[in-house]
């Protein structure tokens, strides 16, 4: 890449840094430059953004149709998954499976949903009482 | 070279590539003023290609341009003949009380880190990518001073906020890794010579000989089957996601733009200087087009997930462009192979 095409389109570093990037100079020698962003993958972050999106609002439905509990939407909505979750609450994946389940949420301990809720960031009352 | 200033005050370097800006700014501070981020790189051969196999990140495939977290900086110091402290924790306590000793005597410390909870990342980078790295280096006010290698300027984090990202969890959980060189011997101009040399015949090795069709050279062509079969296999809206982790993977914030391909390219015009040798500023114009290919495929995958190209012909397109950059590679590899650089 040649230092005048490297692109500088504003995104999601802007107002947080620029990025370092080796280009070719005059001499057509390698030195690093600085670039804003470009646009390529500023739209590859924005479509992972939309799916992501997507997903949280597909487990906000499932929430309200009764077809899964409220750590599902939290799991979606704070971009984890299985493995991510179990390590943040130290729950086996298996148990977690079966806490997506509305009817065996409703029966869990105080202390696991405490876990949970620890994990997701927020308060136990509000990952109890979420409706969607 | 003097290597009793270890006491200068340390300077924050920004990087293309986080493990390489940690490399660098702890070398340089221990007196390896010589080190720069290409050098790091090429001598621990970061250089890599990998589709691994049923695993799927973010759900997107699983891509990497680069060499497993922590061997570049592992390697590096090894061929330089330094010394290395690396620790990993269970108990979040002692890893605070670890780091708080070290920020005492002044040592700065390299800090493997997620992201998911880096409050000065912008939000939109947060995922749960788990081998981001950074520098401590030093405390004010109660707050690490932190040398992040991806950003302008140094930064600061509380207590709560380091000690959470120190403990992620997830894949490749960093279990408050800390690590740092201890002790730097005088080094000859010789022994960078050697490390070159070592670092390119070991990335030879890995691009062209490692086992199996997923890694490597071979690995692009492992993808680019891929790509060619995912518009019919997957529909047309997780094929372009998919396509997406991949500019995502090649391109965002830490690879120096193509894929760490512009990185090796500076590293070989670096180590053509050093080793006298013409060659293998040659073989550096490989690696640009390679580069240059590969910036060439983002933009046409990005007509994709833009919604503007639909068609079948479109990813087969893609995938061409791909065992385009495979033959570059290959046959850049198969040069460098032939240089007999010396045991």
């Amino acid at each position: 890449m040649k230092k005048e095409d490297l692109p500088q389109d504003t995104g999601a570093l802007e107002k947080f840094t620029r990025e370092v990037c080796y280009v070719k100079n005059e001499d057509g020698k390698y030195e690093t430059a600085l670039s804003k962003g470009w646009e390529v993958k500023k739209l590859a972050l924005d479509s992972a953004w939309e799916d992501v999106n997507a997903r949280v609002e597909e487990a906000r439905q499932a929430v309200i149709r009764g077809e899964k509990s409220p750590i599902y939407y939290f799991m979606e909505l704070r971009l984890m998954d299985l493995p991510v979750l179990s390590g943040y609450t130290g729950i086996f994946s298996f148990f977690i499976k079966r806490h997506l389940k509305p009817a065996v949420f409703k029966k869990l301990s105080e202390r696991k949903l405490e876990k949970y809720a620890r994990a997701f960031d927020i308060t136990v009352d509000s990952l109890k009482n979420f409706k969607g | 070279m003097n290597v009793d200033s270890q006491t200068d005050e340390f300077h924050h370097v920004q990087t293309a590539h986080c493990e390489n800006g940690v490399t660098t700014a702890l070398l340089r501070y221990r007196g390896l003023d010589f080190m720069t981020e290409p050098l790091a790189f090429g001598m621990g051969s970061g250089l890599f290609y990998i589709q691994i196999p049923f695993l799927t990140v973010n759900n997107g495939p699983a891509i990497s341009f680069r060499t497993m977290p922590g061997a570049i900086f592992k390697r590096t110091c090894k061929s330089l003949g330094v010394d290395v402290t690396r620790k990993k924790f269970s108990n979040l306590l002692a890893a605070e009380a670890f780091l708080d000793q070290k920020v005492k005597e002044g040592v700065p410390v390299g800090c493997q880190v997620g992201v998911f909870h880096l409050t000065y990342f912008p939000k939109e980078y947060r995922f749960h990518f788990n081998a981001h790295n950074l520098i401590v280096f030093g405390q004010e006010n109660d707050r690490y001073l932190i040398s992040d290698p991806v950003m302008e300027d140094v930064t600061s984090l509380s207590r709560e906020e380091l000690s959470r990202v120190r403990f992620a969890q997830g894949p490749l959980a960093p279990k408050g890794h800390i690590y740092f060189p201890e002790s730097v011997k005088p080094i000859s101009d010789d022994l960078i010579r050697k490390g070159i040399g070592k670092g390119i015949r070991r990335n030879v090795r890995d691009m062209l000989r490692i086992p199996g069709n997923f890694a490597g050279v071979d690995g692009i062509r492992h993808t680019s089957n891929h790509v060619r079969k995912w518009r019919d296999k997957l529909g047309l809206r997780k094929a372009s996601l998919y396509l997406g982790q991949i500019v995502r993977m090649q391109e965002e914030i830490g690879t120096g733009g193509g894929g760490f391909r512009f990185l090796y390219g500076a590293f070989l015009e670096e180590a053509s200087a050093y080793m006298q040798d013409d060659r293998l500023s040659q073989v550096s114009e490989d690696f640009t087009k390679a580069g240059d290919l590969w910036r060439a495929s983002a933009i046409k995958m990005a007509g994709v997930y833009k919604g503007r190209l639909t068609e079948q012909k479109d990813f087969n397109e893609i995938a061409d462009i791909m065992l385009d950059i495979r033959s570059v590679e290959k046959e850049a590899f198969e040069k460098l192979s032939r240089l007999n650089l010396g045991k």
